[in-house]
């Protein structure tokens, strides 16, 4: 690890002073951040920890939804009664991640900020652009296996490996920041996460010094939820493909549905189209290969990666003859 | 590391090693066992090239129902600080980075990996490691059914499988789910196999005990094995 100072935040406001300079970042939960300090692929010089700020609480908004706070663990996330009984799919994809030790450190928006496990990106020997700008992708040419078929660039093929995130996006959540002004600001998570474009080192719409104060979910739309994940071993691994998925069908006919793909791409993954050709629609073969059609349009496999096309497909198809069996 | 280095102690060089290190060891095996020795005499520099250490930090932990005062390069994980500057080394380096389990340690009765914080996010914690289950020459019922059910063959991973386990039965007991439970909605799972081994999946054992190691738990939880 390379050297750095350490302090502690007295406050959000505070603290988003503090990240605002140049070398410092924020630690919380600190489970892939020290993970990166000790592999040198994150080097910063100060480190502000935030573990002592009063972001631990998940509330009730006046509109029937939750406020759930930064600094609220993934274990105690997962485990709320509101969130089981309201948020299942939140609860499942969080469960679903990492282990339970990880779980019981990780935060919410530590979880949101996490980045990706492209095997390039961590090792600094191997140009990535991510990384290190300008200097290349390893992935393109190189084992990709893991990496996005979908909103790709030459620049960068890596995913964004979140579950939590994945449920959000289905969910319709918020982000809610706070800058050193103490200026607060919800941002939709569609519009939080950014494609690789020419810059995959910039990977969410936050700015300099902006922090994650808490997400709030708004009250939970109708019909049965479900994550499932499909990865290389039965427990503790990073999504090959994910989905979360709403559904509101009744006697074989779909009323509403909403789906979020992980897995895939730079950022978790929707397709209003996809969407459209389920509501209203008979829940048999043919709707559900339209769905997976509208998924995938534009899809690019890289060589290693080329399974994910028909894994999405089947995973889909899958998820919602379950979710609409009558 | 020490074949490298004799292997370069040629006929030219006078053949000081071999004293050196062993003197060096005996010194460490010595500190080891006198705590009064100033920690840094034996402490692991997390020091890298020529950068100048950062200022350290002082941190308070009570480990195993004992108060520390420590003096800490910030960059010193918890793991370090118990291993290399209390001499704790129950708690094993596997993987250094959150993948293996075997550092997992309890910080106030919750199960986290010990490589991946920092000593100094824990300022002013309770820190429960393997070296706290005992009472006394009376081993905790965890530690008995581990051996009872030959919960391991090396041994690397069990100071970690059975602080992890202890976690996961408080976490179950407080109705904690886990991804194979089936309905999110009832307070508590009924830990059958399926949901000891998810939820113990953090904790990896190359020597593959896995069979027993769930045995074990399931005594350690007064449950039939």
């Amino acid at each position: 690890m390379k050297a750095f100072t350490y302090q502690r935040a007295d406050s959000a406001t505070q603290a988003a002073a503090a990240a605002v300079k140049p070398g410092a970042k924020i630690i919380a939960g600190g489970t892939n951040l020290l993970d990166l300090m000790k592999l040198q692929v994150e080097t910063p010089s100060n480190l502000v920890d935030i573990n002592r700020l009063p972001l631990d609480k998940i509330e009730e908004t006046p509109d029937g939804g939750l406020r759930i706070g930064a600094l609220v663990r993934n274990s105690d996330l997962a485990a709320d009664p509101r969130v089981r009984e309201r948020y299942g799919v939140l609860s499942r994809a969080l469960l679903a991640g990492a282990s339970a030790q990880l779980r019981n450190k990780a935060t919410t928006g530590g979880n949101l900020l996490q980045r990706t496990r492209c095997y390039y990106f961590y090792d600094i020997t191997k140009p990535c652009n991510k990384r290190s700008p300008g200097s290349g992708c390893a992935a393109l040419a190189g084992f990709n296996r893991i990496h996005a078929i979908l909103g790709t660039s030459e620049h960068c093929i890596a995913t964004h490996p979140s579950d939590m995130a994945v449920a959000m996006q289905a969910l319709d959540a918020k982000v809610e920041t706070v800058n050193r002004e103490g200026e607060s600001k919800l941002i939709p998570i569609a519009e939080f996460y950014r494609l690789p474009g020419n810059t995959p080192e910039i990977e969410t719409s936050l700015k300099p010094g902006e922090i994650i104060t808490a997400v709030t979910l708004p009250p939970p739309p109708p019909g049965v939820q479900v994550y499932r994940k499909v990865r290389d071993r039965a427990s503790y691994a990073f999504a090959l493909v994910s989905v979360a998925a709403i559904v509101d069908s009744t006697r074989g006919q779909v009323r509403s549905a909403r789906l979020a793909f992980g897995g895939l791409a730079h950022r978790p993954w929707r397709v209003a189209q996809a969407e459209h050709r389920l509501v209203n629609a008979p829940a048999n073969t043919t709707t559900f290969n339209s769905a997976a059609d509208a998924v995938l349009e534009g899809a690019r496999g890289f060589g290693g990666n080329d399974f994910k096309m028909p894994l999405t497909r089947r995973t889909l198809h899958s998820v919602l003859a379950e979710m609409t069996r009558t | 590391m020490d074949d490298e280095h004799e292997s370069n102690t040629g006929p030219d060089t006078p053949n000081t090693f071999e004293v050196t290190r062993r003197t060096m060891i005996e010194t460490g095996t010595t500190a080891l066992l006198l705590t009064t020795l100033p920690r840094a005499a034996f402490a692991a520099s997390p020091v890298e090239g020529n950068e100048p250490p950062p200022p350290v930090v002082k941190v308070e932990l009570r480990i195993n129902g004992r108060p520390h005062s420590l003096t800490l390069d910030p960059r010193t994980t918890l793991l370090d600080a118990l291993r290399e500057h209390l001499a704790l080394t129950g708690s094993k380096k596997g993987c250094d980075h959150g993948q293996c389990g075997a550092c997992t340690v309890l910080i106030e009765g919750r199960r986290i990996n010990s490589c991946l914080t920092l000593a100094v996010m824990h300022d002013g914690q309770s820190v429960t490691t393997i070296e706290g289950l005992a009472e006394g020459e009376k081993l905790h019922p965890l530690q008995t059914a581990f051996v009872e059910h030959d919960g391991f063959q090396c041994g690397y991973c069990t100071s970690g499988q059975i602080c992890s386990a202890i976690g996961m039965l408080a976490e179950a007991r407080s109705g904690m789910p886990s991804y194979v439970t089936e309905d999110l909605t009832k307070s508590a799972a009924a830990l059958t196999d399926a949901e000891i081994r998810e939820r113990m999946s953090g904790n990896i054992c190359r020597c593959a005990a896995y069979p027993n190691i769930v045995a074990a738990i399931k005594q350690g939880a007064g449950m039939p094995t």
